[in-house]
């Protein structure tokens, strides 16, 4: 699998932004809004953007159960921002009755980091990739994490980004910088399995 | 590990312009009151845009419009999750300080409110909060990103019903677009002339052959498939205005319009969604209304 294909969750959300990083980290990059379109990607990526109307879209449009389903068996998936929330087992802070697709061992808080007025860019190192600028817009942050769940990046005392296993999730948005080493790192991580 | 106190920064244009990359596909929806914000939230909206009256209404009632009362934009801000918008006179700025000291995520310098000052809009740049503006064609736009503005929308003519002027904007700034891109670089002197904006940025805008931030619909839309075409057109999102709590179901219409967002290029996914609805708001013929009554002809 030297060139994956990369689904990147088109229901709402910085789509175009995703597809560009995979690209430049050199996998096939597609847009899945269909529970069809899911079967031909090797990985998914759910982007930034509002948890709480991806959520409501999936389960309309009925992608909330197979998504699920692939992550139960193994699909890699990287979620940043809203992604991250969907991929939270447990998130605090969400509207009432809000699912998650879950898979990663960890509650996470939504708007933790505050309004947009406290949005803010921070320089971050990360396993491998020192001194990425990272930006957070209204973003989540990880309150606590299980035991087989790797903490990759904290702003100040605050997790940011965690690994489980194929699971890949930043409180921030690397596909907003063009720098792709966030989307490399993730790349590698479906071609290792 | 890093210190969070050594280089964070609030406020860039990244963080701005960031923040409405992640709007995009999404339906921004006028509300009143919090009871309206919550049944947006429900609807799946990605943000709201709090006012005192919604266009519709600011049109029938005439006289000053102006930004919010606090005290409702607290309402609405306690009442949802998700990102609150709010509207500032052309030129006000201090209105816009207020809304940023309310902690509210997103000011519209509104054509819909009664301008402050007819030769300047705010210096944008100077906030924290980021803002959006309305343009018409692709020079308005241009101005109003030198401005600083992070967000651009059509005008379209709002509190009407009547989408064709958010075509006749959203067609003109994406043709303009076209054009720009196809000019030899020792004509777009003369372009940025013509467009009345900065050499540097209409340079930019001509080699990537887009704006550098996010551009969404507004005004006139009132039905699943005006914001499927507004999205087909080249919209990146879509704001709805009256046309949601002036129709007879707004909580079916207001989901409605967020599923025909995201599967703009699917007659029958709007065929389905579009089914139901009760009344779509009366509306008013753009033609209709005396030029001088027209707010897209507000800002320059």
């Amino acid at each position: 699998m030297s060139t994956p294909t990369i689904g990147v969750l088109a229901l709402q959300g910085d789509v175009r932004e995703h597809a560009r990083s995979l690209v430049l980290s050199g996998a096939v990059a597609v847009g899945v809004r269909r529970p069809e379109e899911l079967d031909d990607v090797d990985a998914l990526v759910i982007p930034g953007g509002e948890s709480t109307t991806m959520w409501k879209l999936a389960v309309a449009f009925e992608m909330f159960d197979p998504i699920q389903q692939r992550i139960k068996t193994g699909m890699p998936a990287y979620g940043s921002c809203a992604g991250m929330i969907m991929l939270a087992d447990r998130i605090e802070g969400g509207v009432e009755g809000q699912q998650t697709l879950g898979g990663l061992d960890m509650i996470v808080r939504r708007n933790a980091f505050g309004r947009q007025v406290d949005s803010f860019e921070h320089d971050l190192d990360l396993p491998g990739i020192q001194g990425f600028r990272a930006i957070f817009i209204r973003a989540p942050w990880v309150e606590s994490v299980g035991n087989d769940v790797e903490v990759l990046a904290r702003a100040g005392d605050r997790i940011v980004a965690v690994r489980q296993g194929p699971l890949l999730a930043t409180s921030f948005h690397p596909e907003l910088t063009g720098d792709a080493r966030v989307h490399s790192y993730f790349v590698e991580m479906v071609r290792e399995l | 590990m890093s210190s969070l106190e050594t280089t964070p920064s609030v406020g860039t244009a990244r963080v701005k312009r960031g923040m409405a990359e992640m709007l995009k596909g999404g339906v921004i929806m006028d509300v009143v009151t919090a009871e309206q914000a919550k049944i947006a939230e429900d609807a799946g909206a990605v943000a709201v845009m709090a006012l005192e009256r919604v266009p519709a209404d600011i049109r029938a009632q005439g006289g000053v419009s102006r930004m919010s009362d606090p005290d409702m934009i607290d309402g609405i801000i306690e009442a949802v999750s998700i990102p609150v918008m709010a509207k500032a006179r052309i030129g006000h700025f201090t209105e816009a300080a207020v809304l940023q000291a309310l902690g509210v995520d997103y000011v519209d310098e509104s054509e819909v409110l009664t301008p402050a000052d007819y030769a300047n809009h705010i210096d944008k740049w100077r906030f924290t909060v980021p803002f959006v503006c309305g343009a018409t064609n692709l020079g308005e736009a241009l101005r109003r990103i030198t401005e600083g503005a992070a967000m651009i929308r059509s005008k379209g003519e709002a509190g009407t019903g009547d989408v064709s002027n958010a075509v006749t904007h959203m067609r003109t700034i994406r043709g303009e677009l076209r054009r720009l891109s196809t000019l030899p670089e020792d004509e777009l002197y003369v372009a940025a002339k013509e467009l009345q904006a900065p050499y540097e940025l209409v340079a930019e805008v001509a080699r990537e052959g887009k704006l550098p931030v996010v551009l969404f619909t507004a005004g006139g839309i009132a039905t699943p498939a005006d914001a499927a075409m507004m999205m087909q057109l080249g919209a990146e999102g879509v704001f709805v205005g009256s046309g949601i709590f002036k129709s007879g179901n707004p909580a079916q219409r207001a989901a409605a319009i967020v599923k025909a967002t995201t599967f703009f290029d699917d007659p029958d996914v709007i065929a389905k969604v579009s089914r139901g609805l009760g009344e779509a708001m009366v509306g008013i013929n753009v033609d209709d209304i005396p030029v001088p009554h027209r707010l897209a002809e507000r800002g320059w």
